[in-house]
């Protein structure tokens, strides 16, 4: 099967990756795949805020996810929080939690900012990724990087990394995955469509295969800043 | 089989596999998963025989007890300020701690105010609490200069070894330079020489990963201060 924009059925779209984007931030990165740009920026640990929030036994990790209000294709974007961003930040903080020891900030807190500048669609999976290299680049210790992809099915064709064209599509199965490479265990896994268990071991197996390349493109991202 | 899988001064990032087997070690910076030893965050290894380490890169400061930081003063209680050094959790310090007599009752501006800068040591961490002390020599108030922010990772190098590095600014730009372990440096001279010690350390901040540092920092500094004494005849 051909796809839209001529890649094969496993083939990612082309990544770029980038630390150190925001100046003022403790940690930053930027991460591209295909038309899909996240920027991410992580403060802390620092003193958290509202103060009923503080835990003495554990720190909180708080993201938040936007899209820019030009980000879209068409539409304005409304810059206010919607159920969607809400629920993405919620599960980009669920993805990055295993790879982090909370316990060692006490009443602290870790924010990651995640603005989408342009989107064509995977934009969790794009957000995790920069997120991830965010909080390394911050010099937070953690035992992994995440990376994050989805796949899907269309038309009984499991494709890898959906683009905007084959997730509008009425029939499409999209499944995003948060991956940990060194581990193989996963983080994040939604499903919207059908798909039946055969179809879902074989697409979590394929997504497993394209988040080493992903982190691949992360790590070289992390180490070029410190190079010449 | 144990076989190593980085060499020294490798830069890593977090979940790098730098070891396999047991006859290797995790220390600073990494830790030991299964049979293998895993980096924790982005930073240079040192390999020392078998125990393996990985120096941060970038890193928020964590206080330790013995330390020696720059503060500044963001709060105060009726026995005690406290500081804002640079991480998650606010330090106190205080009045039974300072070098003066302080009575009891007295308004505690009076010696130390709000957005004053001091130099103090950390004698405890429990738990979020970091007690401050001055009762020693040099802890003090600090007066006008100027404060560079720099990355505490990056302390190490700013000093050198046994303090050749940061001697050998003080000697050539004649300023007074303190250096807070938090990554705060406080440094006072006239402004010429204010200014040049001040770009040698944002250049340590920036290259300290790189090889030969103190040669390039010391010509950087023997080009400056020459330039600046023909600006003056």
């Amino acid at each position: 099967m051909k796809r839209n924009d001529g890649r094969k059925v496993d083939e990612l779209r082309p990544m770029e990756a980038k630390t150190g984007v925001v100046k003022r931030a403790d940690g930053s990165a930027m991460f591209k795949i295909g038309d899909t740009i996240a920027m991410a920026s992580v403060y802390g640990p620092r003193e958290l805020h509202p103060k009923f929030l503080q835990n003495p036994e554990k720190g909180l990790l708080r993201c938040n996810y936007n899209m820019m209000t030009f980000s879209g294709s068409g539409d304005r974007v409304r810059p206010a929080p919607s159920r969607r961003s809400r629920e993405i930040s919620l599960v980009t903080q669920n993805a990055l939690l295993p790879v982090l020891n909370m316990e060692a900030y006490p009443n602290s807190v870790i924010d990651v900012f995640v603005e989408l500048v342009q989107t064509d669609a995977g934009t969790r999976c794009a957000g995790i990724c920069a997120a991830a290299m965010a909080l390394a680049d911050a010099g937070i210790p953690m035992t992994d990087i995440v990376s994050a992809v989805s796949v899907g099915y269309l038309k009984n064709t499991l494709l890898v990394d959906i683009n905007a064209v084959e997730d509008c599509d009425l029939h499409a199965t999209d499944i995003a995955v948060a991956c940990l490479p060194r581990s193989g265990e996963f983080s994040l896994l939604q499903i919207d469509g059908d798909v039946n268990q055969k179809q879902l071991v074989e697409a979590l197996e394929k997504a497993k295969g394209a988040c080493k390349k992903i982190y691949a493109v992360q790590q070289k991202a992390l180490k070029e800043k410190y190079k010449k | 089989m144990s076989n190593l899988k980085v060499k020294e001064k490798d830069i890593v990032v977090p979940g790098e596999v730098l070891a396999n087997g047991m006859d290797f070690l995790p220390s600073q910076g990494t830790f030991r998963d299964g049979d293998d030893i895993v980096a924790n965050m982005i930073g240079l290894t040192f390999i020392d025989g078998r125990v393996l380490k990985v120096i941060p890169l970038n890193a928020k400061y964590i206080p330790r007890p013995g330390d020696m930081v720059i503060g500044k003063v963001t709060e105060m209680s009726f026995s005690s300020w406290f500081l804002d050094i640079g991480c998650a959790n606010r330090a106190m310090l205080s009045v039974r701690e300072t070098q003066e007599f302080i009575e009891s009752g007295v308004d505690l501006s009076r010696y130390y105010r709000f957005g004053d800068y001091i130099v103090a040591k950390i004698i405890k961490v429990t738990r979020g609490n970091i007690d401050l002390t001055m009762k020693e020599q040099g802890l003090r108030r600090l007066g006008v200069g100027k404060l560079i922010n720099i990355n505490t990772s990056k302390v190490p190098r700013i000093i050198g070894k046994q303090g050749s590095m940061i001697s050998m600014i003080k000697e050539k730009t004649n300023c007074r330079i303190v250096v807070g372990k938090n990554g705060l440096v406080w440094l006072q001279g006239e402004p010429a020489d204010e200014r040049v010690a001040a770009e040698a350390i944002t250049m340590i901040n920036e290259d300290a990963h790189k090889d030969g540092l103190t040669e390039r920092i010391e010509e950087f500094i023997n080009k400056k201060c020459k330039g600046g004494k023909d600006e003056k005849k």
